[in-house]
């Protein structure tokens, strides 16, 4: 199987990371050769494997759903790049 | 006397609890030759002031019942800390200022500990060599222009350099145990749920687990007792009673079997690591252990795995990273463009390979050939040490297929440079607890480690072993301080 230039794009678009013409060819070649080396596991029958979703053999615990937190809206809005009062800013995404 | 900041954590400890030594005394000598020790670049944040303030303060109102009274200790930049910038070695990060702290750095404050600083790391732990780093390369205070290791290479160089009497690093494919074996030290990576992952940035959910880097086996106990903690802020976080490491540290481990699995001898493993590995089993031997050979058949499956599964959780994870809440923001017209921009620009090479791998092993039609592959493939590696913990207590094998290499040397080529986690990332796939202990040099002078693997929760009986052989390797690092000003 070999990972195309077509496909490198639309990798990147559904990861929403833009990407150079000139370094998508360079990202399709390492694709493919790390994938080369995963396609190892072809070699081996897992039909009737169970697949390991958690090292952990627990199930999740549940939480009371309380806030526990005090008022923490300053710190938080403290770290964002745009701020407006109290509002986080995006570019425009209604017309 | 010897210097401060050559101690061990247990010498230094014992000398502040005799008074011998003030937490104000141990905090100027760190800083001191941190400060001396730019060269390395090790720390991607300084927190020199506070520290010596706050060793101050525990000096006029000293606590000795702690576990580490007045200790300075830096930290893998990866853990987050309160009102100190954490970046995770990315630019995406680089003015992030958490509101919280982790939960491990916070048992450590909470025992006494005091913040240095912040060091240097593969970007979101993305490599085995510190060079992915948005801050630049971490030299090994080894030799020149030797990458330390990675992901945690700031923490092994920093360590190795006695720049901090001890630090903590993170690990998903070996990167503790890994930058350990490059720079002689000793780094531990607990069962997986042993020590909290909340707070720390979060890279591969299912494999990343926290752990003690130290200059010797105790030390990392002395840090493992205060770090393992049950904590309900993560949910996968288990609550089972843990040891009293350090008390419970014992060279005695006759009678201790231990597995030599055949599948850990690959094709082109060098020489050198083949008699190190040899010369480890005779030291087990030495120590009262029984050897047994065994076979972990699967073995040679578990980086396609990991590379698939730890892409995976990490493009998953990293998908928060939009310019909107937090951290870097690139202008763009829409938001769509805004967060392409933002991510382009804040990500370095190797996240974004790893975010569009795990992206495209997860996209609809490639779900179940890859991603749910590795998920079974998983469960084969697993079943395999569950089978060796039939027959044996603990697990003997090489830590890395080789030294520290040149920086520069595999920064160009992704698969050669994964190789490097071949002997570490089995045992993060199946949970189990690991060290890295120095065992020798190749013919460079470069240290070798060899790893022990225990079953899960038996974090004990790995130290014990470490503990045992560390005597009767009885490793020295020779460092000649080349680097300091």
């Amino acid at each position: 199987m070999t990972i195309d230039l077509k496909t490198v794009k639309h990798i990147s678009k559904l990861s929403r990371i833009s990407l150079e013409e000139k370094k998508a060819e360079k990202l399709a070649d390492d694709m493919n050769s790390i994938f080369e080396f995963i396609e190892k596991l072809n070699e081996l029958k897992t039909e009737n494997v169970e697949p390991l979703t958690s090292i952990a053999e627990t199930t999740l615990r549940f939480r009371d759903d309380k806030i526990t937190s005090d008022n923490i809206r300053e710190k938080i809005l403290k770290n964002s790049p745009e701020k407006n009062d109290d509002f986080f800013v995006v570019p425009k995404v209604v017309e | 006397m010897t210097e401060i900041t050559s101690l061990s954590l247990f010498e230094l400890i014992k000398n502040i609890k005799e008074k011998k030594i003030s937490s104000n005394e141990a905090a100027k000598s760190f800083v001191d030759r941190s400060q001396k020790s730019k060269k390395l670049n090790t720390y991607v944040t300084e927190n020199f002031e506070n520290c010596l303030k706050l060793s101050k303060e525990f000096d006029n109102k000293p606590n000795f019942d702690l576990k580490l009274p007045g200790i300075p200790i830096a930290v893998k930049d990866l853990f987050c800390t309160n009102e100190v910038r954490t970046t995770a070695g990315s630019n995406i990060l680089n003015n992030f200022v958490p509101s919280y702290e982790s939960t491990v750095t916070q048992n450590i404050w909470n025992e006494g500990g005091i913040l240095l600083g912040k060091l240097n790391c593969d970007e979101f732990a993305m490599g085995s060599s510190n060079e992915t780093s948005f801050f630049g390369n971490v030299q090994n205070p080894i030799a020149k222009n030797l990458v330390p290791g990675g992901s945690s290479g700031g923490s092994s160089s920093a360590l190795a350099a006695n720049l901090t009497p001890v630090t903590i690093g993170t690990d998903t494919g070996g990167s503790i145990r890994q930058p350990a074996s490059f720079t002689g030290t000793v780094g531990l990576k607990p069962t997986y749920g042993s020590c909290s992952r909340y707070g720390i940035v979060a890279f591969a959910s299912s494999l990343d687990q926290a752990g003690p880097m130290s200059k010797d086996v105790k030390d990392s106990s002395i840090l493992l007792e205060v770090i393992s903690s049950f904590d309900k802020k993560d949910s996968t976080s288990i609550d089972f009673k843990r040891n009293n490491y350090s008390s419970e540290l014992t060279r005695n481990i006759k009678g201790i079997k231990i597995g030599i699995p055949k599948e850990y001898r690959v094709d082109g493993m060098p020489g050198e690591i083949e008699n190190l590995w040899k010369k480890g089993i005779e030291y087990a031997k030495d120590c009262g252990a029984e050897i047994i050979d065994i076979s972990l058949p699967h073995t040679n499956y578990a980086l396609p795995t990991y590379y698939i599964v730890a892409p995976a959780e990490a493009s998953s994870n990293l998908a928060r990273y939009d310019g909107v809440k937090y951290g870097l923001r690139s202008s763009g017209e829409s938001l769509i463009d805004m967060y392409e921009k933002t991510r382009s620009e804040g990500f370095g090479e190797e996240v974004k390979r790893r975010i569009m791998i795990g992206t495209y092993v997860l996209s609809s039609g490639y779900y179940d050939a890859y991603y749910l592959k590795a998920q079974k493939v998983r469960q084969l590696i697993k079943k395999d040490f569950d089978d060796a913990y039939n027959k044996v207590d603990a697990i003997l094998t090489p830590s890395t297929p080789s030294s520290a290499f040149k920086i520069g040397e595999k920064s160009n080529d992704p698969v050669s440079m994964y190789l490097n986690d071949i002997f570490t990332v089995p045992v993060n796939l199946a949970g189990l607890p690991g060290i890295s202990i120095p065992a020798g040099r190749d013919k460079n002078n470069y240290p070798l480690g060899l790893q022990i693997i225990g079953k899960p929760f038996d974090e004990q009986t790995v130290l014990n072993i470490a503990y045992s052989m560390e005597e009767k390797i009885n490793y020295k690092n020779n460092i000649t301080d080349w680097w300091m000003e």
